[in-house]
């Protein structure tokens, strides 16, 4: 919970991690690619205000003591949303699993959200394990990487006929969001690795399922914005765009949110951290009392006010997750439905 | 003291560097700081090592901006033997052995990429392109054109500024119409001009695909100089950058 001018904020943190990135968890033979990954995030917190950077050794290996800390006592967080990410070719243990993350979660129950994750190109394994990870950790989400690279692929795009396959299973055991994080590579690696229109074509497709691209699509906020107006059921992930631009680019950060209003709306916008990329005290405070700037460049976005704040704090969120939030932190019904499947401005009938 | 007029020097390399782009970013790999350092030596033989912000940067871009580096430098009067070296990056062996041996994207990633990459980067200039339209019509409407005015314009009609000739340029890249009697907004598949019920739907598409690019120019930045304390050969220092020109 965050209090700010006498509102309260019931703070969902839709994107976060435990990972452990130590040297001892480095697969032999692909050192350099494990030290890379976490070498590549830890320059992405240097983007954070100074006071807030770790030395790498602490990135690589935060202890659950200090995720309670930095997310829970600090951070204002409520609830948090463990986004998984494998990585397995590079990490011995994984980078970040289902098990690593519930293993921690059970210890504070009422805290976290387990997702889990698929990987199209496991085959009918992969469907095995992601029907065991359901049923254990009662996933109703999952995050998948589309770059990670398995068995000499170095990535799938969501509308392969396998992906299809993954999409239909995870619906029918139960899950209803899927947060999609792009990377680099694809195959094959002469296309956009970023390109976000296989999104587009699967949740046309998938009409039930909840699509949040993470990042906002960034590099390619124009065509997450463009395919987030047509699509009811895509969403935006705020993760990296208050933590990479907020305090490092300011201007830059006003106007994407601005885009991000116009062409995605309040309701449709998800707070998420990245911990540990970056801790979501500063992240939450700076964004409760952010305003857009009075500038004219700015002058013709849509203004963001207190409910739409607590909608992208963790209103929106807990409308994806089924969070049950306390009546003092609720909107007015006027106020709209926070995380409601719509086009913007128009919701959509029977969602 | 003084080379002969033919001898390629670092000034010219750099140059020539000043030539080549980050296609994502639409910004010479100069400014960018990408250049970690150019020298060539007294016979002619060139040698510019290249950084990018992460390990992990997309390695299609990548190879596009060590294949065009090594255009540009070998194509100098004066130099006899170019190496471009990519330092840092998981693909770096690969994309440094295929430039070098003129292999082409496809052989050098021997069975991961189907296509060479120019479709990709038509897709990006296409991008540069709206862009840039919003980068030419912003200072129009401040001025008091309204957008149904942009509408007649034609290229030759718009005052000249830094902004434009570079739209022309990449108009004329892709093979569209660059000339002074040609329309100011056009469809950047096509090359149509723009019709009165599209405008509005143009005109937003121009300026969240600018903003998304400068936006990313600005986290690459801070990426590389996180990565790397030294300033770049012919690097534009932060304060510079496109947000705080405006």
């Amino acid at each position: 919970m965050y209090e700010s001018n006498g509102e309260k904020y019931f703070v969902v943190d839709a994107h976060m991690h435990y990972w452990s990135a130590g040297p001892d968890n480095w697969v032999p033979g692909a050192e350099k690619y494990a030290e890379g990954w976490i070498k590549c995030f830890h320059a992405y917190q240097g983007l954070g205000p100074p006071e807030t950077h770790w030395s790498l050794e602490h990135f690589e290996t935060y202890s659950e003591d200090d995720l309670m800390k930095d997310v829970f006592e600090d951070g204002h967080v409520d609830m948090a949303i463990f986004q998984p990410t494998y990585l397995k070719e590079w990490y011995k243990e994984g980078f970040n699993t289902t098990e690593r993350n519930a293993l921690m979660g059970e210890k504070h129950p009422g805290k976290f959200i387990y997702n889990t994750r698929f990987d199209p190109r496991d085959g009918d394994e992969g469907l095995a394990e992601l029907k065991r990870n359901v049923e254990r950790f009662g996933s109703i989400g999952c995050k998948l990487y589309t770059a990670e690279w398995n068995n000499g692929s170095r990535g799938y795009k969501l509308s392969d006929p396998a992906a299809y396959r993954f999409l239909e299973a995870a619906q029918n055991l139960g899950i209803k969001n899927v947060h999609v994080h792009k990377g680099p590579t694809i195959w094959p690696l002469d296309k956009d690795a970023f390109d976000v229109a296989d999104v587009d074509h699967a949740a046309t497709d998938f009409p039930d399922l909840n699509f949040i691209v993470e990042h906002v699509g960034l590099p390619r906020i124009e065509d997450f914005c463009f395919m987030a107006t047509q699509e009811p059921n895509v969403y935006a992930g705020l993760a990296v765009v208050i933590g990479g631009l907020m305090h490092a680019r300011p201007k830059f950060f006003a106007k994407v949110m601005g885009e991000l209003l116009f062409w995605v709306g309040e309701d449709k916008i998800l707070f998420g951290s990245d911990y540990g990329i970056w801790e979501p005290k500063w992240q939450v405070e700076g964004f409760v009392n952010w305003e857009m700037p009075d500038d004219s460049e700015l002058a013709d976005y849509p203004r963001l006010g207190v409910a739409g704040k607590k909608k992208i704090m963790g209103l929106n969120a807990a409308s994806l997750y089924d969070i049950k939030v306390p009546d003092e932190f609720q909107l007015p019904a006027s106020a709209g439905v926070p995380g409601a499947q719509e086009v913007l401005g128009e919701p959509v009938a029977g969602a | 003291m003084s080379a002969p007029a033919f001898a390629a020097s670092q000034e010219r390399l750099l140059a020539a560097l000043e030539t080549v782009r980050d296609p994502e970013l639409d910004e010479p790999i100069t400014s960018l700081g990408f250049v970690a350092s150019c020298t060539v030596s007294a016979d002619g033989d060139a040698e510019v090592r290249l950084r990018l912000p992460t390990y992990f940067c997309a390695p299609n871009f990548a190879y596009l901006m060590v294949a065009d580096a090594y255009d540009v430098v070998s194509a100098l009067p004066g130099v006899r033997l170019t190496t471009v070296v990519l330092e840092d990056h998981f693909a770096s062996d690969v994309i440094n052995d295929g430039v070098a041996a003129h292999a082409g994207f496809v052989q050098s990633f021997d069975g991961e990429a189907v296509a060479e990459l120019d479709g990709l980067r038509a897709d990006f200039l296409r991008k540069a392109v709206m862009a840039g339209t919003d980068q030419v019509c912003r200072p129009l409407l401040a001025a008091g054109k309204d957008s149904a005015a942009l509408l007649a314009m034609t290229l030759g009609e718009v005052p000249p500024s830094r902004g434009l000739s570079r739209l022309r340029e990449r108009r004329a890249e892709l093979g569209l119409p660059a000339g002074d009697d040609a329309p100011l907004l056009i469809d950047p598949l096509t090359g149509l001009a723009v019709a009165a019920d599209a405008l509005p739907l143009h005109m937003r598409r121009a300026q969240v695909t600018r903003i998304s690019i400068e936006a990313n120019g600005g986290i690459c930045r801070g990426m590389l100089r996180h990565r790397y304390d030294t300033p770049g050969q012919g690097e534009t220092p932060l304060s510079r950058t496109p947000e705080e020109d405006q």
